[in-house]
């Protein structure tokens, strides 16, 4: 396959970016859509120039590390796939596609495609787990779970947090990604204690990293990878306002941990 | 020398009670004062660094990626085992343990994995209360399966995504601790040196990756949970990123490195299908409960496999090996499938692949039994391959894996250098010269929530806080050689990509020192390993500057660590003249089955970095009190 990479390349976030087109040949079907990009970066550094910066690490759908808008959508065109795990068989001989970071305002771009989604983690921080010390948990069957929710439960936790939902949501939303972690926890019996507060304290997370709200385009759905069902947004709605009723029955404002370097 | 393992007095059912009773104790004031740095976020160092928080230490950990959750254990796919016995097939915490020492051909301690076997229930019982969601039967109870060669059912897991369920969940507990503010987190930050003073590990010298800023941080003792080096074998069933430099830069320094040539191959991988390609994806070996391996009888036979009648079909690892089938061990199966393959059987494009079939597991179960066990695996392999298994056999070849090797620890996780811990894959512990399917997961949670958080404590206890400030002059020192180092990559402007090189390595890595090894090859691998090298700082080309966010910079630093680190995995393996578990010496065999020389090789083995000299082999006798040493015979 001979194809054009339209590529976006910005050297930092203080400078503006541009496209620049990136010609390659001889491209097998088999080849990944990251083993391109390898390509592309190998021949630029042959000619001493700058390879375009990316993310990516396991190659195996899993990490979340790999991102990228391909043709305008997160993950490129296939469903349920992550970039990394997307082939060339599904793209035709002599196309040009279009490469470009995943934009939002909670999600800035560092160089080239690369982009800072440490929001993400600092929403996790704020209460995306169930306090549990190491060594007081009881024997792991003193609590049956039925299977159909242990199932669902794990539907939700298979999110692998890459922002594709952020990506795709015309308001820069993640409530996806919070609907996901807040239903995995929800569903469980070990994670009922701190549901309330749970749910209250990472949409305020998210609310403060400038994430959007839900207006139900249900892009984000379509374009996660693992297949997150958009059901969970609603609920997430339920679960909040279901802790708004309870109120806050564990007191005290909802503070947030410094995130270093 | 080697320092005394710390190997606890008593039987071998007390000996890690004996040590927990014997571990001087801190006050939870005195916790408050000391600090630890965890490199690496990982299953064992978010789980440690989230427990030492609990405890009550000031944590800072460091992981070069953007975020925790990005650590290679996210990958994991088969499952996690413990000894809980839950199915009543006769699991015990002594039958665990000698199914790993076994696993492992004898080349492991036998109280650590001992403990490894008495704490893996612990495990299971804190992952669920974190709301890690294994799979479960119908009645609500925990679900548990027989994998990669054992006789009974003890295999916890969540679907094909057990590691990424429990990465979660130590990323949670550490999540949890950085809300807290015992935990201070500091992403997209690699280690470049670790510093010592007086002989003791003090700190680290990290680069963060977006600003190419390079900073000094101090604490009362380093912990290294920075996984394996498969990946110098360029290709490999690891993330991208994983790497062999914080282990190789603290062996600089003067720690152990045990048995670097003990190196994991894994049977069922997606084939190389071109030669671009960048990543041998694993298919998990659960897998193997249900499909079973075959290649055609008949060499070059062209016809699709389903045309081909059973009998004309050769199940080589049920025909060899018929007690555990295609259960049998991982290096057992890779060396068979190899042996098929270069008998000019294998199948697939490149011919160097065999059948992973599930016909007639689909046709005794039915589809929905099969699609509920592995459907998202299934998945994968049509995504990959554009194949689809239920209707083909998959193809598989075996590909690096797991390193049983890193660095040398004491019983107490800690290595030979005082205040210097080591835990997970990154040390040489608990899976002797193999390791045993979903014994991987159990170590790493092993090592990070129940060993160190209360080995690290003794040592607190026992070494006094030594006043330190950043700018003493060992930081001095140690800024100035990750500094140098970067100029110098960054001054050679050769002609060759770092890929490249890297790729020339892992060729020489994977014929000379893979699956089958011997004296000759070994000698000109240490030879082709040096040409290289010299190679490498002539010809690296790194473009960009040290000053910002530069991929191809820290993929050069990582590829010039394997570049030596890759001569003493070469001498390791050639100084052992045996064959044991992964490492099998083409010399050293009876009718092609590993022949071990316990008179001669029952230790371990541990190098001492000598500058320009070459290193240094200790050894480490390891005494089998409990376990019968026996050959290994799964026929």
């Amino acid at each position: 396959m001979n194809l054009v990479l339209r590529i976006w390349r910005q050297a930092s976030a203080e400078v503006e970016g541009r496209f620049e087109d990136y010609p390659v040949s001889g491209i097998s079907t088999d080849y990944s859509f990251l083993e391109v990009l390898d390509r592309i970066n190998e021949d630029l550094v042959s000619q001493n120039q700058e390879p375009v910066a990316y993310e990516m690490d396991c190659r195996e759908g899993i990490c979340g590390s790999c991102s990228l808008m391909i043709n305008g959508t997160p993950h490129g065109p296939r469903p349920a796939t992550t970039t990394c795990q997307l082939y060339m068989r599904h793209f035709h001989d002599g196309q040009t596609i279009t490469v470009e970071p995943w934009l939002s305002r909670a999600t800035p771009v560092i160089k080239d495609l690369v982009v800072d989604r440490s929001a993400l983690d600092r929403i996790m921080q704020s209460a995306g787990y169930i306090s549990v010390h190491t060594g007081e948990a009881p024997d792991a069957n003193t609590i049956p779970v039925s299977k159909s929710r242990a199932d669902k439960a794990f539907v939700a936790a298979s999110c692998i947090g890459c922002g594709a939902c952020i990506a795709a949501c015309p308001n820069a939303s993640a409530m996806l990604f919070v609907a996901a972690k807040v239903t995995h926890l929800s569903l469980l019996p070990q994670g009922e204690p701190e549901r309330s507060h749970r749910v209250r304290a990472m949409v305020v997370a998210m609310d403060r990293e400038g994430f959007g709200n839900c207006s139900n385009h249900y892009e984000c759905a379509k374009a996660c990878p693992k297949s997150i069902p958009v059901s969970l947004i609603a609920r997430l709605n339920r679960e909040f306002q279901h802790a708004g009723l309870l109120g806050h029955e564990y007191g005290g404002p909802i503070h947030h941990a410094a995130h270093e370097e | 020398m080697i320092p005394d393992a710390h190997i606890p007095r008593g039987d071998l059912g007390d000996k890690w009670d004996n040590c927990l009773d014997s571990l001087h104790l801190l006050s939870p004031a005195n916790k408050r004062n000391r600090s630890v740095i965890v490199v690496g976020t990982g299953l064992a160092g978010a789980s440690a660094a989230a427990t030492m928080s609990e405890l009550g230490y000031r944590v800072d950990a460091f992981t070069f990626h953007d975020s925790p959750r990005r650590a290679h254990s996210i990958a994991a796919q088969g499952g996690i085992n413990a000894s809980k016995n839950y199915p009543n097939d006769g699991d015990s915490h002594y039958r665990l343990f000698i199914d790993t020492i076994k696993g492992g051909d004898f080349r492991s301690r036998e109280a650590n994995v001992y403990r490894l076997a008495q704490i893996s229930g612990n495990i299971i019982d804190q992952c669920v209360a974190q709301g890690v969601p294994f799979a479960r039967e119908y009645g609500g109870y925990l679900d548990n399966r027989s994998f990669g060669g054992a006789l009974v059912s003890r295999t916890f897991y969540a679907k094909g995504q057990t590691g990424q369920q429990l990465l979660l969940g130590a990323y949670g507990a550490m999540n949890r601790q950085i809300h807290q503010g015992g935990v201070r987190l500091h992403t997209r930050s690699e280690m470049l040196e670790l510093v010592l003073k007086e002989g003791r590990a003090c700190g680290i010298i990290t680069r963060n990756l977006v600003t190419g800023r390079i900073r000094r941080h101090m604490a009362d003792a380093v912990v290294l949970a920075t996984g394996g080096y498969s990946n110098i074998f360029h290709r490999s069933t690891n993330a991208f990123g994983c790497n062999v430099t914080a282990i190789y830069r603290a062996y600089k320094r003067g720690a152990l490195f045990a048995n670097p040539c003990f190196t994991q191959i894994h049977p069922t991988c997606i084939p190389v299908l071109h030669e671009h390609q960048s990543k041998l994806t694993l298919m998990s070996e659960s897998l193997r409960n249900h499909g079973r391996l075959w290649v055609p009888k008949q060499v070059d036979d062209p016809r699709e496999p389903r045309n081909i009648p059973e009998v004309e079909r050769d199940y080589f690892l049920e025909r060899k090996y018929p007690a555990y089938g295609n259960l049998s061990p991982r290096d057992i199966s890779s060396r068979t499938v190899k042996e098929v393959c270069d008998e000019g059987r294998g199948v697939g494009a490149m011919k160097h692949s065999v059948y992973l079939d599930f016909q007639s597991a689909i046709e005794e179960h039915g589809l929905d039994f099969i699609e509920q066990r592995y459907g998202n695996l299934f998945d994968m392999y049509r995504h990959i391959c554009n194949e689809d298994p239920y209707l083909r056999p998959m193809k598989i070849y075996p590909a690096a894996h797991y390193t049983m090797g890193g660095l040398w620890v004491d019983y107490h996780l800690m290595s030979n250098i005082p205040g210097l811990f080591v835990i997970g894959e990154a040390n040489f512990s608990d899976h002797g010269a193999n390791r045993l399917g979903a014994s991987a997961l159990m170590q790493g949670l092993a090592d990070g929530y129940f060993i160190l958080p209360q080995t690290i404590g003794h040592y607190f206890a026992e070494a006094d806080a030594q006043p330190l400030a950043l700018d003493d002059e060992v930081f001095d020192a140690a800024e100035q050689d990750a500094t140098r180092r970067i100029n110098r990559l960054l001054a050679v402007a050769g002609g060759q990509t770092v890929a490249s090189l890297h790729r020339q390595l892992g060729d020489i890595m994977w014929h000379h020192c893979g699956m089958s090894r011997s004296e000759q090859d070994l000698c000109s691998a240490i030879d082709q390993i040096q040409e290289l090298r010299d190679e490498f700082w002539k010809s690296v080309n790194v473009t960009g500057t040290s000053r910002d966010l530069n991929q191809t910079l820290e993929y050069a630093g990582r590829v010039a660590d394997f570049m030596e680190f890759a001569e003493l995995m070469c001498r390791d393996a050639l100084a052992r003249e045996e064959s044991c578990g992964a490492h099998f010496r083409e010399e050293y065999q009876n009718k092609a089955e590993a022949r071990r020389d316990d008179e001669r090789f029952s230790h371990v083995a541990a190098w001492a970095y000598r500058g320009e000299a070459l290193p240094e082999r200790f050894e480490e006798k390891l005494a089998f009190e409990c376990a019968r040493l026996m050959e290994r015979d799964y026929r």
